[in-house]
């Protein structure tokens, strides 16, 4: 047994010692694995939508129940998305720069978010601004709809993709020390300067990164967007709850239509995701 | 703020920066999380152990534990494998199968829902070879166990990735000097070093597929008692307007959270222990 790993050890370049039978075993194994979960899926999504042919798909686009959902997501992910970037540079720079006492707790909290199930972070606002809620009374005076409305969306959306730009940056940013940031310092930058000059251009692939997936998740969260939505057509519907409607009235081919948009999102963010690893990854190679 | 700022340190912003942080988190995660601690609070105890023990809520745990819990094994044996596979060999499409891996994370929930319960459905691309043989997928807990596979996989392969790029090749060297057999080196030496990174991701996995909502009711069926999920179970109190069962089922969920965080934090210290 040994004699034949060890011929095998010459032909591999690192200590690679199944041999080549088990090596191919597994590599098939994990290739059907990953081409009957996520492969297939995907592939399935795009042949549904043009099942129907090319019209019946751009048709299907145009519905203005449609439109509107689309509108209602983008405008969603244009308030979420620079929120949280903004508070996800602000925490990496207290957390990543400075030492302070509770700092790892503040670190689990942010985090918090992701372990909480997508359907009680849409439930906390409907106890808070629903009308058995806490502000529930106060704002049917006032005649201000926060839950079932378009605020209810956005803070939900806020909630669940809160961590994103955040949790990228600080390990990023703590990599990286703070000499260059102290460097311009003592040469007289100001502050902003320093941010500006020295900072930003070390962490904007680390931006790009924690972006694009945070735009990922605001565009299409399902869960907490359903409680808080109320699901009134063409009014509160975001794309992916629009698909579970289509979906539900068994108007297959356009529900899956609608679905390829946030497929094809999904590509995207793949792609820019694995560019922007690998440049965080050479920026880290080369300091 | 003064007195927490470390002496020599000259950056500047560390008073604003923390303390917008902490006003941010408070507003949008904190006080909203604490509302649901509140309400439940309003209830007596003996109304909250009653609605969170009904029979209709026990077999929803029963079947969203269960369900999670056998997903997580499913993607601690492929993760392990896919992870192995990508970090170690070399074969084309490698790069498009490791970025593919994110996908989970990248598909909205309702996309992969639907497109799951199309392709397992009896007459789908995969339904129509699993129907002869009796194997139901759809509309059953097996879906639910399909659908929570899907979303936790991406969790044990990128934990267990980094901690397999990181293995010393010397140390299987070593192992092999000694005259270890490939099968001893993987045993003795190998799966102890990556043991903590495939248990976090079990917990990660776990713990991400008991919340799920999005990709498992459109395959699940959602019978009462049989295959409903207990996030579903929250939606259709609140939308019978029982908000103070729904606060009450919620409250348990996020208290099963708390407990999965912290044995994952504890997890994590672990790994980075053999990391050091």
């Amino acid at each position: 047994m040994s004699a034949a790993t060890y011929t095998s050890r010459k032909s591999g370049d690192r200590a690679q010692t199944e041999p080549p039978l088990v090596r191919w075993l597994l590599i098939a194994i994990a290739l059907i694995f990953l081409t009957l979960f996520l492969l297939l899926p995907l592939a399935a999504v795009f042949s549904q939508a043009f099942e129907k042919g090319l019209s019946v798909y751009l048709e299907a686009l145009r519905e203005p129940d449609t439109l509107s959902s689309i509108k209602l997501t983008l405008i969603t992910a244009a308030v979420t998305v620079p929120l949280n970037l903004f508070f996800g540079v602000t925490a990496a720079w207290a957390i990543a720069k400075f030492t302070f006492p509770g700092k790892n707790l503040l670190i689990t909290l942010i985090d918090l978010p992701f372990s909480v199930s997508p359907v009680i972070s849409g439930l906390i606002y409907v106890l808070i601004f629903g009308l058995q809620g806490w502000l529930g009374p106060w704002l049917q005076e006032h005649d201000i709809k926060i839950v079932f409305a378009v605020p209810g969306i956005i803070l939900a959306t806020l909630f669940v993709t809160f961590p994103f730009v955040a949790r990228e940056l600080i390990p990023l940013m703590e990599a990286q020390g703070k000499e260059e940031e102290e460097a311009a310092l003592v040469l007289g930058a100001s502050g902003l300067q320093t941010f500006l000059r020295v900072t930003l251009p070390n962490i904007k692939w680390g931006i790009i990164y924690g972006v694009i997936l945070c735009n990922a998740r605001a565009m299409g969260e399902f869960g907490a967007v359903s409680v808080v939505s109320g699901h009134i057509r063409g009014m509160t519907n975001t794309v992916p709850l629009h698909v579970e409607i289509l979906y539900n009235e068994y108007n297959y081919t356009a529900a899956f239509a609608v679905a390829s948009l946030l497929a094809f999102l999904a590509l995207i963010t793949l792609v820019i995701k694995s560019v922007a690893e690998w440049k965080v990854r050479q920026q880290l190679g080369n300091d | 703020m003064k007195l927490f700022k470390h002496h020599n340190n000259v950056l500047p912003g560390f008073g604003p920066t923390l303390g917008f942080t902490v006003f941010y988190l408070s507003v949008i995660v904190l006080i909203p999380l604490s509302a649901l601690v509140f309400k439940t609070a309003g209830l007596s105890w003996g109304d909250f152990i009653s609605t969170v023990t009904a029979p209709r809520v026990l077999a929803s745990y029963k079947v969203t534990f269960g369900s999670a819990m056998i997903a997580a094994v499913i993607n601690s044996i492929f993760g392990v494998l896919v992870a192995w596979v990508l970090v170690r060999y070399r074969f084309p499409g490698r790069r498009i199968a490791d970025a593919l891996v994110d996908l989970p994370f990248a598909l909205p929930t309702a996309v992969a829902g639907i497109t799951l319960a199309t392709i397992y459905s009896p007459n789908g691309w995969v339904g129509q070879f699993l129907e002869p043989l009796g194997i139901k997928v759809a509309f059953t807990p097996v879906g639910i166990t399909l659908a929570m596979t899907f979303i936790g996989l991406p969790f044990v392969v990128r934990t267990v990735q980094p901690v397999i790029e990181e293995i010393e090749v010397e140390l299987e060297e070593a192992a092999v000097c000694l005259g270890a057999s490939r099968w001893q080196t993987m045993k003795r030496v190998i799966f102890p070093m990556l043991l903590p990174s495939i248990l976090t991701g079990f917990a990660l996995s776990f713990a991400r597929a008991v919340g799920e909502y999005g990709s498992i009711i459109f395959i699940a069926g959602n019978m009462p008692m049989v295959s409903e999920i207990t996030p579903l179970l929250i939606i259709t109190k609140l939308e019978q307007f029982d908000y103070q069962g729904a606060t009450a089922i919620a409250c348990v969920m996020l208290l099963t959270s708390f407990l999965m965080l912290l044995v994952i934090n504890l997890l994590q210290k672990w790994s980075r222990r053999y990391a050091d």
